[in-house]
């Protein structure tokens, strides 16, 4: 990468991270914050998804467990040891704990078997989840449990959830960019590529799946934790929501499976225009049937995601710039596969 | 408690032949097109509604019914396969047709919620609440029908699988599809006309899902869908023996568990597809997966 491109993607990445930031400054309508609560807390939850999935191949549509595993945990936590208020957000990393407690004796079962087979095990831990939580007496059956009350001012409530969600979306992209550059993103997406040949190269390809398994876990139970608190209840069906899983995996696909701003971008495009759709049609069907129609769009008119079609198209107008500058044709043609290698890697 | 066990071995069984013909089209899906329908739980609650509207609108018979419904499931299948699922390319396209078929099923269901609503309904016939009395037990008439016309259907593939042409280019493309390609077989329509069969059987599945589960709405393709991929996985991709197989064993394990916990029951479905591959994660009858080149 040259070092104006390090700069430029800096410069974007701070230049985001401040509108996110003042916009609760700016926006004070309570609507408009919930959804942008929403957003952020999706957004952590796609970027932990691709974290995993998108590095490693192995789409895993049964995310909702951990999601709703920190969901309960934070509930069952918050009413045995009698917290409320602020002192509630303390009890995420217990819920990012338990998250990664699943995830191993999971990870273990699932990463045996890979392709169609993994995908279905996860569905399958789904459904045990959803069923443990309607039947044990602990998680209240059908009911669900209820969080404490916040006790903050009512002007700005969305605050503290929003901003505890920006934080939670900051430390995780910055880990999905830490570990996409380092040698354990480099073992995953060997894995992803040819996890036979990643093995005679002396990856240990169980180790590395199943880390970057409990990574992914343990995010998007903190993600769970949090929207448990903001919404106010955790019930078996929304605790353990197969559109989560669904929602997730479109906005990886939609900005682009395995890259770093990919998740980031679908989540902030997918998830505000869904919520504004929900509200502005009040009919939950026709988010549903909406939900399914951009996921066929994605996947069949924009299968590699926005981030890379668009650094394709980038690279293809930089490279014939160059090659116009080039005397010779011939020899403009060689940055044209460089840079498509280097474009497609984004 | 023993009469209650051959009670629940009974129903297991008769249970497990519809399981088994809905599974059969699955995994038949999968062993032509290399992908897992998970649209099938969706489309089985839509051909029990078009049995529902053909008897209530209509009144026509439920099995006079799948006259119609059958070659309309086998319609919207090759559709399906036609619009969403063969236009998909590359390396991907193993998980990106899992996701398409996902988009298909929640814009079936989507649909259905808006044409039916959330509230369930139940398919309506004589031989539903009527039973006969059989080697000392009350079987249900339904189960009885059921189950011979599973059979029935399941027996019609296998002949048509192993004894005709169509079969035999099926079969091979199932073996290799490069191959089958090589020795002139048009497997593209291979693939269209198997998706076609392999959601036709949905609408047996479907009547006979709306007749005995005391209930159906929209949202009634999860817990479908959840269990025929437990029984295609158990059974081993591709194997067709095996998705009969794991049908019954599965079917029967969770109508002994009823026995004493109905509300565990559906999780030994769960339970029972970890346990087995943890111990052979290529399912009771699967082959070890052959390493894509």
């Amino acid at each position: 990468m040259t070092g104006s491109g390090l700069a430029w993607r800096g410069g974007g990445a701070l230049a985001v991270l401040a509108v996110l930031a003042a916009f609760p400054l700016a926006v004070t309508n309570a609507t408009v914050t919930t959804i942008g609560v929403d957003t952020l807390v999706f957004a952590a939850a796609a970027v932990a998804w691709n974290i995993f999935s998108g590095y490693s191949g192995y789409i895993s549509l049964g995310h909702a467990v951990f999601f709703g595993a920190g969901a309960y945990t934070v509930g069952i936590a918050a009413r045995a040891w009698q917290l409320a208020g602020g002192t509630v957000f303390v009890l995420l990393p217990l819920a990012g704990g338990v998250a990664a407690g699943l995830a191993v004796p999971l990870g273990l079962i699932a990463l045996r078997v890979r392709r169609h087979t993994f995908v279905v095990i996860t569905i399958a831990f789904f459904f045990i989840a959803q069923l443990t939580a309607t039947n044990l007496s602990v998680t209240g059956g059908s009911s669900g449990i209820l969080a404490p009350s916040p006790n903050w001012d009512a002007a700005t409530f969305n605050d503290p959830f929003y901003y505890a969600a920006l934080a939670l979306l900051v430390a995780t992209t910055a880990a999905s960019w830490l570990i996409r550059g380092s040698r354990f993103g480099l073992q995953l997406r060997a894995i992803r590529d040819d996890e036979d040949r990643a093995a005679g190269l002396g990856v240990r390809p169980m180790p590395v799946k199943l880390a970057a398994f409990v990574v992914s876990a343990v995010v998007t139970g903190m993600a769970g934790g949090l929207w448990f608190y903001f919404i106010g209840q955790a019930i078996p069906q929304f605790a353990f929501d197969p559109l989560f899983d669904l929602s997730v995996v479109v906005m990886a696909f939609f900005g682009g499976l395995g890259t770093i701003s990919g998740p980031l971008l679908g989540a902030l495009v997918i998830e505000p225009a869904q919520q504004y759709l929900t509200l502005q049609y009040t009919n939950e069907y026709l988010s549903e049937i909406l939900l399914g129609v951009l996921l066929a769009a994605v996947i069949l008119g924009l299968p590699r995601g926005v981030i890379p079609t668009a650094a394709d198209r980038i690279a293809a107008i930089r490279a014939r710039r160059a090659s116009r500058t080039a005397d010779a044709g011939a020899a403009g043609r060689q940055p044209v596969a460089g840079a498509r290698a280097q474009g497609a890697g984004r | 408690m023993g009469r209650q066990i051959y009670e629940a071995i009974a129903d297991g069984i008769l249970g497990g032949g519809v399981y088994a013909l809905m599974a059969v089209g699955l995994t038949l899906i999968f062993g032509v097109l290399d992908i897992i329908n998970i649209a099938q739980g969706i489309l089985v609650v839509l051909g029990a509604y078009l049995s529902y509207v053909l008897s209530v609108h209509l009144h026509i018979d439920l099995f006079v019914g799948l006259l119609v419904t059958v070659p309309a499931m086998f319609v919207i299948g090759v559709a399906i396969q036609w619009l969403f699922i063969r236009p998909l390319r590359g390396r991907d396209r193993t998980s990106m047709s899992l996701l398409a078929a996902y988009a298909v099923a929640l814009i079936i269901e989507g649909a259905l919620y808006r044409i039916f609503g959330p509230n369930y309904v139940v398919l309506n016939a004589p031989y539903i609440t009527s039973s006969v009395h059989l080697f000392g037990f009350y079987l249900p008439d339904i189960y009885l029908y059921g189950f011979a016309l599973a059979v029935a259907c399941v027996a019609a593939l296998y002949l048509m699988l192993y004894r005709t042409r169509f079969g035999r280019s099926v079969r091979a493309t199932m073996q290799d599809q490069t191959a089958a390609r090589l020795i002139g077989i048009d497997v593209n329509r291979v693939a269209a006309v198997t998706f076609g069969i392999g959601v036709a059987v949905t609408a047996v599945g479907g009547m006979m899902f709306g007749a005995t589960s005391g209930g159906f709405n929209p949202n009634s393709g999860y817990d479908l869908i959840s269990r025929l991929l437990a029984i295609i996985i158990l059974g081993g991709l591709g194997s067709i023996g095996g998705a009969l197989a794991a049908a019954v064993f599965m079917t029967t394990a969770e109508a002994l568990v009823d026995i004493w916990s109905p509300d565990w029951a559906v999780v030994v479905f769960y339970a029972a597809l970890v346990l087995v591959l943890t111990i052979r994660p290529a399912g009771l009858f699967g082959r070890a997966p052959v390493r894509a080149q």
